[in-house]
């Protein structure tokens, strides 16, 4: 990549300071102003830059510049606790009920990558040696159940759907029998894509969570959402109160700065991360890797480590 | 519609509530595009070229500040005003359609084949996707709501075939515009990449006196990951052109801002809901109004 990294431009604002003393407001003033334009790069929502910056002058104002390392280095990996603490300290697991089945909720913007996560959801239960039901909820994109049906199988799921003749609803409370019927201890519920504002479409979800009561209603967001990222998750959460967060498409080379904004605003733990189209491509969330994926670090923490 | 309103009531009431004015004033402005995903490089760029305006015009109303604001943005964007039509005439044309997954492809490709048609054209649409599932009985129900044939092989086929397929079937019937979809694939995948360049080898093989229209669909959605995947998709595939979808959600899509200066595309057409007149051409006033309203 042609820019410097933020590590290099930190190193070379706080040059002078090598190897003594404590951090005075001056420099980690001068040192935060690189932090908060790497993050604003890395899609981070501008108020939450903001509220993160303040929090971090505070604990970096007169710490130590430790002498194995470079003082650049040592904000660095402030910013870094900071943002991996922020980010919720372990990988967060699904929620199994105690008395199935456990019910999980999909939701998100259009293009997300709901049906995907559903059904690779799906195979990793699978591979617990559950015994999980997919519902095909979304009448309304073109294919979505013909969609639905064809990663479950690759999944090797089987597929509840009624058409699109009848209403979400309506198809959530006959899933549910028939998973009940069919002892199937996870159901997982793929619904349309829909944006936050829309009133009717979020009526309906709020309507689907009502019969079902599910364990676990998470947001499906892609990892390349901007700014925007906050209105999303916030009435997402607000409506539905959300359990949790899937970031997607993290194969590609996107900052992914939404996973820190959607943590400020709603709270929720991301559980998982999708990375890649096929069905094995989905892990648990690792907080300091996504931490010095925002920052745009990589290799530099490790070397911190081993300092 | 009411988070609209209340940014544009907010952006009013800093304004007023400056009157003269100060440093304080253009950190607000800034903000106004940062959280439109304009990015803070360009956001920066805009706003030093704001002061100097404001220098240079005397201005001392920070109302007026707004305007030469939004004026700064609109040259930007006008820059490329008339190459805003598809290059799609005279006919036969061919519009090819890439992007990264999700971002509205398909739903797009179905829109304009309305619209083409609607306009009197003979159009043809090809299932270049046959990779994600159910992506050709998707792009079949457009076709169908468009009334427009379609050309598709089965899944897993060859997508370079399906699109030498498509420009043969457009040859025969004498096609206006043959627009074929294409899979989502993300820029940095070296292999889907390649298969793009594939798909353009045989395009210019086998059609090279076609106009040709190479949309990028950009998702309004999308942080500056949109900078280097058009950058991207630049190099493999010529983009002459972006669409801009989902700008009917509270996302301002103020990346393409950046994209329009640095790549030198212009924004030709907006997708503003999932119906199928849902889409819209770009129009640099709209599209900077509902920024700071
Ligand atoms: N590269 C990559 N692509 C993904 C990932 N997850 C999903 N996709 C792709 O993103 C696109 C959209 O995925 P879908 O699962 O259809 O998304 P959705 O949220 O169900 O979409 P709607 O139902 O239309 O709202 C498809 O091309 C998927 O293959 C991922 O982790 N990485
Ligand atoms: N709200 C809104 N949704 C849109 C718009 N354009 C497309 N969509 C939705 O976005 C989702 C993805 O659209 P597709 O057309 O399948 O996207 P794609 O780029 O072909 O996706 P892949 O082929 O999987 O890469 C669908 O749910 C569409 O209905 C738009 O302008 N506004
Ligand atoms: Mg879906
Ligand atoms: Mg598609």
């Amino acid at each position: 990549m042609a820019f410097e990294s933020l590590s290099e431009k930190l190193q070379n604002a706080l040059s002078k300071l090598k190897g003594k003393g404590k951090l005075n407001e001056k420099d980690v003033d001068l040192a935060m102003r690189e932090v908060k334009l790497a993050l604003l790069e890395a899609d981070v929502n501008f108020k939450v830059v903001k509220n993160f910056i303040n929090d971090v002058k505070k604990r970096a104002v007169g710490s130590e510049v430790m002498n194995s390392l470079t003082p650049g280095q040592q904000v660095v990996k402030i910013v870094n606790d900071e943002l991996t603490k922020l980010m919720g300290e372990r990988e967060s697991k699904i929620n199994f009920s105690s008395s199935p089945p456990t019910i999980i909720l999909m939701c998100g913007l259009q293009g997300a990558g709901k049906t995907t996560t559903a059904a690779k959801l799906s195979m990793s239960f699978k591979k617990q040696n559950r015994r999980p039901l997919l519902v095909a909820c979304d009448i309304y994109r073109p294919a979505a159940i013909k969609q639905l049906e064809v990663v479950g199988e690759k999944a090797q799921v089987p597929v509840f759907s009624m058409g699109d003749k009848i209403n979400p609803v309506d198809i959530a409370k006959a899933a549910l029998e028939h998973g009940k019927k069919n002892g199937n201890d996870v159901i997982i519920i793929d619904t349309a894509g829909r944006l936050h504002i829309d009133e009717d479409l979020m009526a309906e979800l709020e309507n689907i969570k009502n019969v079902l009561n599910p364990e676990e209603v998470l947001l499906v967001v892609d990892s390349m959402t901007g700014q925007d990222a906050v209105n999303v998750a916030e009435t997402f959460d607000e409506k539905l109160g959300i359990t949790g967060v899937i970031l997607t498409k993290l194969d590609g080379d996107a900052r992914g700065g939404a996973a820190l904004s959607i943590r400020a605003v709603t709270n929720k733990p991301i559980k998982f991360v999708a990375m890649g189209e096929k069905l094995e491509d989905l892990e648990p969330f690792h907080p300091d890797r996504m931490a010095s994926r925002i920052l745009g670090m990589g290799d530099v923490l490790t070397l911190i480590e081993k300092a | 519609e009411k988070t609209r309103k209340g940014m544009a009531e907010k952006i009013d009431s800093i304004l007023k509530s400056y009157g003269k004015i100060d440093n304080g004033l253009f950190d607000e402005l800034e903000e106004i595009l940062v959280t439109s995903d304009v990015g803070i490089n360009t956001t920066m760029d805009i706003i030093e070229r704001l002061k100097t305006k404001v220098k240079e015009n005397k201005v001392t109303e920070a109302i007026e500040v707004k305007e030469l604001l939004k004026n700064e943005i609109k040259d930007i964007l006008n820059e490329k005003e008339k190459d805003r039509e598809l290059n799609i005439e005279p006919s036969p044309a061919i519009v090819l359609v890439v992007g990264v997954n999700g971002v509205g492809k398909t739903t797009t490709i179905g829109k304009l084949a309305y619209n083409l048609r609607e306009e009197g054209k003979r159009v043809l649409i090809a299932a270049g996707d046959t990779f994600r599932a159910a992506a050709i009985e998707q792009l079949g129900e457009w076709s169908k709501r468009a009334g427009v044939d379609m050309i598709a092989h089965q899944e897993n086929s060859d997508p370079a075939a399906v699109i030498f397929d498509g420009i043969q079937a457009a040859k025969a019937r004498k096609t206006d515009v043959l627009i074929c979809d294409t899979a989502g694939r993300l820029h940095n995948k070296k292999n889907l990449m390649n298969e793009l360049n594939k798909i353009f080898r045989v395009v210019e093989r086998e059609y090279g006196d076609a106009r040709r229209e190479v949309l990028l669909v950009v998702d309004a959605t999308t942080g500056q990951n949109a900078l280097i995947q058009a950058k991207e998709f630049q190099e493999v595939c010529n983009i002459s052109g972006i669409v801009l979808t989902k700008l009917d959600g509270t996302a301002k899509g103020g990346v393409v801002i950046a994209l329009q200066t640095e790549l030198n595309v212009p924004v030709k057409l907006i997708g503003v809901g999932e119906g199928i007149e849902d889409l819209q051409k770009f129009n640099t006033d709209d599209f900077v109004d509902a920024i700071f309203d």
